[in-house]
């Protein structure tokens, strides 16, 4: 039996899976479309019975890893466990099987729940403006520059269009700026892997619209200057931004609010335990101060005598970015993880991430070059610096993790670091999880000596070995070709 | 402590290990005066038991769609066969990450692979990606790209059939750029009029089909009419409808979006859904979002890998042609489950039922004393406009004793149309006895509406 066919080589016309029952109504009378507004060829869809269908979508998931069956190390990306009950309280009628234009006296369960999960994001950052409306972290970015933009507006500040951004920072972060109209300058890092302050001394003025900071960066460290670099960022008029992919390296232990941050977006699929799901959804909430809040985007979720509605209307607001009020699924999960957690939860989950990182980190410097060799937050950065002289890079180590059953760390990122290897396990893995890792990396880099093609030719336990990218690229084949000739 | 399954003595070694000998001194990177010395005024934890109690009263403060209801507007409650749910819930897809390392992630990729073709099916089109936020991102993201693809011109023209939440969207992503939107109106026909405003300065006109009004536009002419004037023709079309209408690409659009919550998803209060982007295999180097490719590894077995990365933020940072990173993967993958299941078919007759459905309802509330349906009895898919006797919200609330869940009140979008105009929807989950029952209340509304 060939396992790897695609759906439409399975395809066999006649079949299919969904099946509706008699209508109960007369048949749909097509000589009152307008003229031309039948479709001329029916979509090639894939004709598929349903046990067929079962098996290619099976088979499909078992050539996936995911932290269901894997250590996920992936730095940068959070993939701790995600409670399967937050998934089941999403998939309650009551709360997926509704529509956001109802009477809002028909809705108060979702939009009581959205004011909690406001809330409760709103003193872990300390930043009392709080919207669930944007997508994902970038549009989250965005948004917040896009209140910038209205806030420098309302005071008449004009040219303030440049947004200072850390080498180190993610693609989104300067994406978002340009997307903003806004021009990124990049601030370059200094020899610890912290914020170079005479850069952002020599490019921060009066045409500084914000300051886009991840902190922790994406060298797992905290920005120990971050008071200074929020005064000279205020002290230019500027207002500061943070990156909060990193939330959860500090969350109950400190507040960005504290550190000057005006405001700042967070990844519930990442912190907040939403799934990955290959790519998606996410959710992107954005905290800011109260004095900014009121450019938020709309809806706003508002408290009245006769309940909570959404006001679609708010006249400082920038608008919308999307559909409806928010990726509300997300939402449900985000707010279940929290509710579980509770306050002391919160800083549990902070310590115990951090714990993870330092404990892998000891254990692998001296194997591997771990650049910024001090206490990390929740992920930290190795390279494979010891491993050349072999003739290994950071994919080799990664692929061939792979053949250990892991999922890699994230490689090549963040981009001032060569050979990037940067790992984040988590709080939700265990000490003996994290000894077995160690002992593989270990046996990895004996191999890098002994044995580097081993270590070239991996993954050859996947269903693919390496492919061939640039192919991909140079001979683009995007879609199964249905019409053959 | 949930889902930390470290002990204390596990802690201990671990502390030891790094050196440091308490939790609060792994945070020593922290300036002391940032550190909190007490807890968030965050409510104390609940068991999963405390939970669920809460989860089910709250949910319970909601209306599910379950007894009937008319409400669409972009979001259509359809049926969704369960094999949806069973696949789409496997661990193996919710618990993977973005696939980033090919080897390990064949299973989303293809899947993404076989996404994009039955999109690009579905539109007419050659590709389309692996998915936007939702429909109305994916239609903001389909501006911006033919803004790139014609230089020079600063006009989006942008139908007012256009769903308010997608044009409120432009506004918000466009007001800081070059770029100007201007609204083409509806005609008295509730069908596009775009006159003149396609001109040498557009360079982009996007249009919806069926439109916010139910109205079936005249693709054709619209794309025809935007081409001639050397503007990007963009068309938002409802996925469903494509089981019977005429798609975008053959009517000579050059991208398409639309909303992919109708693709086997509840509405879930507005999200998470996932949007659709169709274009020519010419312009995928200026596409924004993910896109699969297939290659083969080195013994020449095929394989599939995200490709045409140098476009995305990753790698062009400032310069990529959009800022998307994280997408809405996993509700996409339902929407391929959602196809494959239907097949071309399934999808068709879910359309005609569909159709037949808001046909049969139209026939009889257009009949009714003092109702009128101002577009027309023909023209629409699945939703039509009702001008009432009494105001929208009035007859909503007739609805909502009923025991079911009324229409959209259109003066919020559409202040022109009145206080009386009701959009109204249906789909093959619509049952007979719920339209009968909607027919009944409106026509008691009607009797006891004052004579003008």
């Amino acid at each position: 039996m060939n396992k790897d066919t695609l759906l439409f080589e399975k395809s066999r016309p006649g079949n299919r899976t969904l099946r509706l029952g008699k209508l109960d109504v007369p048949e749909a009378d097509l000589s009152k479309l307008p003229a031309g507004a039948l479709r001329s060829t029916p979509p090639a869809l894939p004709e598929i019975g349903e046990l067929d269908l079962l098996r290619h979508y099976v088979l499909l998931s078992k050539k996936n890893i995911s932290i269901a069956d894997s250590f996920y190390p992936l730095g940068s990306c959070t993939m701790k466990y995600n409670p399967v009950t937050n998934d089941a309280m999403a998939a309650l009628p009551g709360m997926a099987d509704i529509h956001p234009e109802v009477d809002p006296g028909r809705a108060q369960g979702a939009l009581r729940l959205m004011k909690s999960l406001e809330r409760g994001l709103g003193a872990i950052t300390g930043l009392p403006g709080v919207t669930l409306h944007p997508a994902a972290g970038a549009q989250g970015e965005l948004s917040a520059l896009l209140v910038a933009n209205a806030h420098f507006a309302k005071l008449g500040q004009t040219g303030r269009n440049k947004v200072l951004i850390p080498d180190s920072a993610h693609g989104t972060n300067p994406a978002s700026a340009a997307t903003a109209g806004l021009t990124a300058v990049e601030i370059k890092s200094g020899e610890d892997g912290l914020v170079d302050l005479a850069d952002l001394e020599a490019k921060v003025g009066d045409d500084t619209a914000v300051l886009m900071i991840t902190n922790p960066s994406t060298l797992g460290l905290f920005e120990t200057n971050i008071q200074r670099i929020s005064e000279l960022v205020h002290a230019a008029g500027g207002l500061v931004y943070m990156d909060g992919a990193n939330l959860n390296a500090i969350m109950g232990v400190a507040r960005p609010a504290d550190f000057g941050v005006d405001m700042m977006h967070i990844n519930l699929h990442k912190t907040f335990s939403t799934p990955h799901g290959g790519g998606g959804p996410g959710a992107g909430p954005i905290c800011v101060t109260q004095e900014l809040a009121c450019f938020l985007p709309a809806p706003w979720v508002v408290e009245e005598d006769e309940g909570l509605r959404l006001d679609y209307e708010a006249p400082d607001s920038i608008g919308m970015l999307r559909g409806w009020p928010g990726n509300f699924g997300v939402l449900v999960r985000a707010y279940s993880y929290l509710r579980r957690l509770g306050a002391e939860g919160v800083r549990r989950v902070a310590e115990n991430a951090v714990l993870n990182a330092n404990y892998l980190r000891v254990k692998l410097n001296g194997t591997y070059h771990v650049p910024f060799d001090r206490m990390c937050m929740h992920e930290f950065v190795c390279n494979t610096r010891k491993q050349k002289e072999h003739g290994i890079h950071a994919i080799d180590v990664a692929k061939r993790l792979i053949d250990l059953g892991y999922h890699p760390m994230t490689i090549y990122f963040p981009l001032v670091v060569s050979e990037a290897m940067m790992i984040e396990p988590t709080e939700t893995e265990t000490k003996a999880t994290l000894d077995a890792f160690v002992e593989d990396m270990l046996l990895i880099a004996e191999e890098a000596q002994d044995d580097p093609d081993k270590l070239h030719a991996a993954p050859v336990t996947t269903p693919v070995g390496r492919l061939d990218e640039g192919r991909a690229v140079k001979q683009p084949i995007l879609r199964h070709a249905c019409h053959k000739g | 402590m949930p889902w930390i399954q470290n002990t204390d003595a596990d802690r201990a070694e671990m502390l030891s290990a790094i050196g440091v000998r308490s939790m609060e001194d792994l945070f020593e990177g922290i300036p002391a005066e940032l550190r909190l010395s007490e807890l968030l005024p965050i409510d104390a934890g609940l068991s999963e038991d405390e939970l669920r109690r809460e989860m089910a009263e709250l949910s319970s403060w909601n209306s599910t769609l379950e007894g009937g209801s008319f409400l669409g507007a972009g979001l259509y409650r359809h049926f969704v066969p369960n094999v949806v749910d069973s696949l789409q819930n496997r661990h193996e897809f919710v618990t993977a990450y973005t696939p980033y390392q090919p080897e390990g992630s064949q299973g989303t990729l293809t899947a993404f692979f076989e996404f994009q073709t039955m999109v690009a099916e579905l539109y007419g089109l050659e590709v389309a990606n692996a998915s936007m936020y939702d429909g109305c991102s994916a239609a903001v993201e389909a501006v911006i790209m033919a803004s790139n693809m014609v230089r020079k011109r600063d006009k989006v023209v942008v139908s007012r059939g256009v769903h308010p939440h997608t044009r409120r969207s432009l506004e918000t992503y466009l007001r800081w750029t070059e770029l100007e939107v201007v609204e083409a109106p509806l005609g008295a026909d509730g069908r596009t009029d775009l006159g003149s405003l396609a001109d040498d300065r557009t360079c982009a006109v996007l249009v919806q089909s069926p439109n916010t009004l139910g109205v079936i536009e005249d693709g054709k002419a619209l794309a025809t009419t935007a081409k001639d004037a050397g503007a990007v023709a963009i068309c938002s079309a409802y996925p469903t409808s494509l089981g019977l209408l005429e798609s975008p690409g053959a009517q000579g659009f050059d991208i398409a979006v639309g909303e992919g919550q109708c693709l086997g998803t509840p509405p879930c209060f507005g999200g998470p859904s996932f949007g659709l982007f169709a274009c020519a295999q010419k312009d995928v180097r200026r596409m924004p979002g993910r896109i699969v490719g297939q290659t083969v590894d080195e013994q020449g077995r095929r394989g599939f890998a995200l490709t045409f990365q140098t476009r995305e933020q990753h790698i062009r940072r400032a310069k990529a042609t959009s800022n998307i990173c994280t997408n809405n993967a996993l509700i996409a993958l339902r929407g391929a489950i959602y196809m494959a299941a239907a097949g071309p078919e399934g999808l068709a007759e879910v359309a005609r039922h569909s159709l037949a459905k808001a046909q049969y309802a139209a026939a009889q509330l257009g009949g009714l004393e003092g109702y009128s349906l101002p577009f027309g009895d023909s023209g629409f898919f699945n939703e039509f406009v009702l001008r009432c006797p009494v105001p929208a919200a009035e007859v909503n609330k007739a609805i909502d004793r009923s025991g079911m869940i009324g229409g959209l009140a259109l003066a919020r979008w559409y202040p022109e149309l009145g206080e009386d105009a009701l959009l109204l929807a249906f789909t093959e989950t619509t049952t007979r006895a719920q339209i009968d029952r909607l027919v009944n209340t409106l026509a008691t509304l009607s009797s006891a509406a004052p004579v003008a």
